[in-house]
């Protein structure tokens, strides 16, 4: 992995590449249990405007980078380099984290600066993720499907230039899933955004990104850094994602 | 009167408006009903025993309606409620401050709460008689007494809500730039809003008992001063006059303030 972390870190800086670089990232000893490393050796770069999906088995530290490139946890060795976008990160979280005690509408209004002209557009978000009737419950009486699209509107109102999303369609039904995807693909394709994606999910993985890193279980670091090569008609059609995914994901 | 008192306070909240009518009537029908079963059996025990120490009810009613018309019974509510409203505020205030500072930095804590399990101990009776001596017998004194009291109570408790922080909520701020101001407002407040209500209708409770002793110790006014000089002519009907109202105003401050608070605070709950 360090041929990998060498030959991204020869680039020019004027790019505008995000670059990310955790030498290590150590979890301190609690109680019983001894320090533990979880993330080593993990560089790579984001070109602007794409879709980089990130995958790997549970528990290998996929939000613990997340974290770590969002400026949430500072507690490492390396170096994060977020490029022009910096100051517009959104990050959607693995769970909707939303403010219970506030409605749907308001959760996602706080998302903005008083008086930004975006809150004219919290209607047509609601809208787009199908929660226009929501609009004014509180979010623990809605399903879990439900609080997650509210979060994804809170994440999409911004409109940010760099979007952290940590398995975001985990534990939805199937349609919810796929509808939901589909406007995150409308989104991106309208306001082109840099996105980290996270999943486990592999057909999520190959239907998304335009490039894909795997990261190994354990100590995580990069094990595969590919780039998918479909069109956006092919990620519509189940065979093609099938095949793309047979291929990048073949044993080793 | 101890029982009315339980009966009355132990009526389960109320946050959902749809539970409806039928079941406020319903529960009101029962505390009246059992109201009037313990005035029935005190009334008739009364008649029975026909002891000086144990008026009748309609006899109490008689001094307490005598004390509200001439004013007597206004006054030391009056001079009471203005105790406990200061020792409350004030108790609250510093109450929070510290358990929200012990919350938040874990040294700070370490080191106080083997103080504050101190305080916690202390009986009532001591930090009162302490404080007269030390401070005289001034009203500056006496609340003081009663805020000391206090103070660790609510210190204990906001300390809880101080380290139940959701450290999601906190993130989720950040990210979205909330702001100290919103994140205050919005994601910090709430959270402890529970533990701050929680802490005023408990410390209410106990304000109220601790202020009658520190009038009784050393103040001429208020109730429990009232108490003090009933008890020295042994005259029960009106200690019973007395306590009467006094219950009677502690449930309509409960019933009108305190509980639409909570349920206020407790909306979005499922
Ligand atoms: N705050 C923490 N303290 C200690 N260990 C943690 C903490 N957060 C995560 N871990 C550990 O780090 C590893 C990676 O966690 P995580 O990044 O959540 O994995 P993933 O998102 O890939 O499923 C796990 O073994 C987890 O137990
Ligand atoms: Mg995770």
């Amino acid at each position: 992995m360090a041929a990998l972390a060498q030959s991204s870190g020869v680039s020019d800086r004027s790019d505008g590449n995000i670059r990310i670089r955790v030498a290590r990232k150590v979890f301190p000893a609690v109680g019983a249990r001894v320090d533990q490393v979880v993330l080593r050796d993990v560089a790579f770069e984001v070109e602007p405007r794409s879709f980089l999906v990130m995958t790997g088995p549970s528990g290998c530290g996929k939000s613990t980078l997340l974290n770590i490139i969002a400026g949430l946890d500072r507690d490492f060795d390396g170096d994060i380099d977020l490029g022009p976008g910096r100051d517009r990160l959104t990050y959607i979280f693995q769970s909707p984290r939303l403010l219970p005690w506030r409605t749907v509408e308001e959760n996602i209004a706080l998302a903005l600066p008083d008086g930004d002209p975006r809150h004219g557009k919290i209607a047509e978000m609601l809208d787009r993720v199908g929660l226009s009737p929501s609009a004014n419950a509180y979010p623990e009486r809605l399903s879990l499907g439900m609080q997650r699209r509210v979060a994804l509107a809170r994440g999409f109102i911004l409109e940010p230039a760099i979007l952290l999303m940590d398995e975001p369609f985990v534990s939805l039904d199937d349609p919810t899933a796929h509808s939901l995807r589909q406007l995150l693909m409308d989104l991106w394709r309208q306001h082109p955004t840099t996105v980290i994606f996270v999943t486990h999910d592999r057909a999520e993985a190959v239907q998304l990104g335009t490039r894909i890193l795997r990261l190994a279980p354990g100590q995580a670091s990069v094990i595969q850094d590919v780039r998918v090569e479909l069109s956006p008609a092919e990620r519509a059609d189940k065979s093609a994602v099938a095949a793309e995914q047979a291929r990048i994901f073949q044993p080793a | 009167m101890a029982p009315v008192l339980t009966q009355i306070s132990s009526i389960p909240r109320v946050s959902n408006a749809s539970s409806g009518w039928s079941k406020t009537l319903e529960r009101l029908g029962w505390t009246l009903g059992s109201l009037l079963a313990f005035v029935a059996l005190w009334h008739v025990t009364a008649i029975v025993l026909q002891n000086k120490y144990l008026p009748t009810p309609v006899a109490v009613f008689d001094v307490l309606l005598r004390e509200a018309a001439s004013g007597d019974l206004w006054h030391h509510i009056g001079a009471t409620l203005a105790r406990v409203a200061v020792a409350f505020v004030v108790s609250m205030f510093i109450g929070s401050a510290i358990g929200l500072a012990l919350g938040t930095f874990r040294r700070a804590d370490r080191f106080f709460d083997t103080w504050l399990i101190l305080f916690l101990n202390l009986p009532a009776l001591v930090t009162i008689t302490l404080c007269y001596i030390w401070f005289g017998l001034s009203e500056a004194a006496a609340v003081t007494a009663v805020a000391l009291n206090k103070i660790p109570n609510v210190a204990v408790n906001m300390r809880e809500g101080a380290r139940s922080l959701s450290r999601d909520l906190a993130e989720m701020a950040a990210v979205y730039k909330f702001g100290w101001w919103k994140t205050l407002r919005h994601v910090t407040l709430p959270q402890l809003a529970p533990f701050f209500a929680g802490s005023a209708r408990s410390g209410l409770a106990l304000v109220w008992k601790i202020v009658l002793v520190v009038e009784a110790f050393g103040r001429s006014s208020g109730v429990g001063y009232r108490l003090n000089i009933a008890f020295q002519e042994f005259d029960v009907t009106t200690i019973l006059a007395y306590a009467l109202g006094f219950i009677i105003i502690v449930q309509i401050i409960e019933f009108t303030i305190l509980q639409p608070l909570q349920a206020r605070v407790n909306a979005w709950r499922r």
